[in-house]
């Protein structure tokens, strides 16, 4: 064999493959950034819901203030509606577009395609969760500070995990405009039963309780009881997150498909 | 060794066979095409070749490497054209390829390489805002700025204008020329013969013909002594046997082949004819048959069975070698 047409006495560049994350990083986001309906979606909705609710007390919040029950429950919304709905809805038609197909016979690799991915989720959420904490500070919000910020951002990350899964699952399994609608209905179905607007102590005790088994719910108590009450997350919200984080991406692995 | 080795391929889909017995192998700084029908199997081919599908059966090989096993190595050697999208419709030619030429180790300078497909006029634009012709030169673009020694392109000049055809077969040709090799599959006969090195016929998954355009043309027995035409008008092909005392048969939609030598007596003849009749006479030719007439040939009657009969003439080699 011809040393110079075998690849395998070839080095691997780690130079390169940093280059590649950096480049595909930055392609991801600015093509989220250049879609409207996701920065609607990402922004545009929940600084609206923010808004809109904290000034006008029509949420059955009992004593406590609209902005202190509403704005962990904005930022649950926004991580949600980031790490699933525009990873899925933008996963599914890249797929569809033949563009996951096309990168797969470049050396991008899928390792370095899924962390660039993961990377510009967490930007967008970081921009997501200042700019909306900026607001609600703005509208009276009180950010308990100290340990509870750190465990605030343990459990954004442990529901980003779970929602990307989740996005990323039904990017796999559906069509594109199938995947669009879904994962669409699921957002409507966990921002109105995910105590992230209405409280969960508002809903029917049954469907209370189907509720707590969510995603949804536990990401929002876990920030309303770390970044609002400053008091311990409970135990059932760590291990309904954490077995959404486990089981979303493993099935997303599974069923998973780059064309 | 060859660029590409594939020996005895075999596809399946559930019971669907896709692809059955296909084999060959392709030189550096040659272009081999892929020619068949819709679903004869030319995309599951170029796709198993590309690591996309692992066969049922057979062995592939391309620079000598497995493209499943040794995917992440080859990748960096080839380059792939799909046959359409493939791009983030809100990025810009001149985004893409910068983007692309960050994967690779050694690439090609994305602004010569915009030139030369010559995107740079559009450079700004965003994929879905391109016509057909500037997004499969952009496709194009994409699949050489890793500087690969094996290029798949699926139908590679598809919905193309004249000119970007032209640009597209000249940046095909200057790869081939530097050590390259291509494979291609295409509808477009004419492309093929303008570019192709060594043609491979499919048909219902199976290689019905191999060889350089010219062989396969110099091969094709079926009517080796005649007159080809084409006319507009009203040809009735029973008369005309008739009335010029020769066979005619008809070939195409506008195509006739008259089995007569071409003496000048005749053709004068066959002018007065068609003067007689009102029909107007486009082309006139004779010779080995045209690659289209190979194809229509090969595609249309192939045999159901794995015994190819009279096509082990047409292809003249075995599938274990080349010509």
């Amino acid at each position: 064999m011809n040393v110079l047409y075998n690849p395998l006495t070839l080095p691997n560049s780690a130079r390169r493959r940093w280059r590649a994350f950096y480049s595909q990083t930055r392609a991801e986001l600015t093509m989220t950034l250049r879609r409207g309906e996701s920065l609607i979606l990402t922004l545009g909705i929940p600084i609206a819901i923010l808004a809109f609710f904290s000034t006008v007390k029509v949420l059955p919040t009992g004593k406590e203030s609209p902005i202190t029950f509403l704005t962990p429950g904005v930022l649950a919304l926004a991580i949600m509606s980031t790490s699933m709905v525009s990873l899925g809805i933008s996963t599914g038609f890249e797929r569809s577009n033949g563009v996951l197909k096309r990168l797969g016979t470049t050396p991008l690799g899928r390792s370095t395609l899924l962390a660039a991915k993961i990377q510009s989720i967490l930007v967008i959420e970081l921009l997501q969760v200042v700019l909306l904490s900026v607001i609600g500070l703005a509208l009276g919000w009180h950010l308990r500070t100290g340990g509870g910020i750190v465990i605030g951002i343990l459990i954004a990350l442990l529901a980003t995990t779970a929602f990307s899964g989740i996005g990323l699952a039904l990017a796999g399994l559906l069509t594109a405009e199938t995947n669009l609608a879904a994962v669409n209905g699921i957002y409507l179905v966990l921002l109105l039963l995910g105590g992230m607007v209405i409280p969960l102590s508002s809903l029917p005790s049954g469907l209370r309780i189907f509720s707590e088994l969510l995603p949804a719910a536990a990401l929002s108590q876990g920030l309303h009881y770390a970044l609002g009450t400053a008091s311990a997350v409970p135990l059932h919200d760590w291990i309904v997150l954490g077995i959404w984080a486990l089981l979303a991406p493993a099935v997303a692995a599974v069923s998973f498909k780059f064309e | 060794m060859y660029a590409v080795e594939l020996a005895d391929l075999h596809i399946t889909y559930g019971k669907k066979i896709a692809v059955s017995g296909v084999s060959f192998n392709a030189d550096f700084g040659t272009t081999v095409a892929i020619l068949g029908p819709n679903g004869a199997g030319k995309t599951s081919t170029i796709e198993t070749l590309e690591g996309y599908r692992k066969p049922s059966k057979g062995r592939v090989r391309v620079l000598g490497l497995d493209p499943i096993k040794d995917h992440s190595s080859l990748v960096k050697y080839i380059g792939v054209m799909l046959q359409s999208g493939g791009i983030y419709t809100s990025m810009t030619p001149r985004e893409a390829v910068h983007l692309f030429a960050s994967y690779y180790d050694d690439h090609l300078d994305p602004v010569t390489l915009l030139e030369t497909v010559a995107l740079e006029r559009v450079a700004s634009t965003p994929w879905r805002k391109l016509s057909g012709g500037e997004r499969q030169r952009l496709s194009l673009a994409l699949a050489l700025v890793g500087k690969p020694r094996v290029v798949f392109l699926d139908e590679p000049t598809a919905g193309v204008d004249p000119e970007g055809r032209i640009a597209i077969r000249q940046v095909i040709s200057t790869l081939v020329n530097e050590g390259a090799c291509v494979i291609l599959t295409t509808h477009e006969l004419e492309e093929a013969e303008k570019l192709a090195h060594k043609v491979i016929i499919i048909n219902e998954g199976r290689k019905v013909a191999e060889g350089s355009p010219w062989e396969l043309r110099e091969r094709t027995t079926l009517r080796d002594k005649g007159i080809r035409i084409q006319v507009k008008g009203n040809l009735d092909a029973e008369i005309a046997s008739a009335q010029l005392e020769v066979q005619v048969e008809k070939i195409g939609d506008d195509s006739y082949f008259i089995y007569t030598e071409s003496s000048p007596d005749f053709i004068l003849s066959l002018a007065r004819w068609l003067a007689q009749h009102n029909i107007t006479l486009y082309s006139l030719g004779s010779g080995p048959a045209s690659l289209e007439e190979v194809y229509i040939n090969l595609t249309e009657s192939a045999p159901q069975t794995p015994n190819l009969g009279h096509r082990e003439d047409i292809t003249g080699v075995s599938d274990e070698r080349t010509l």
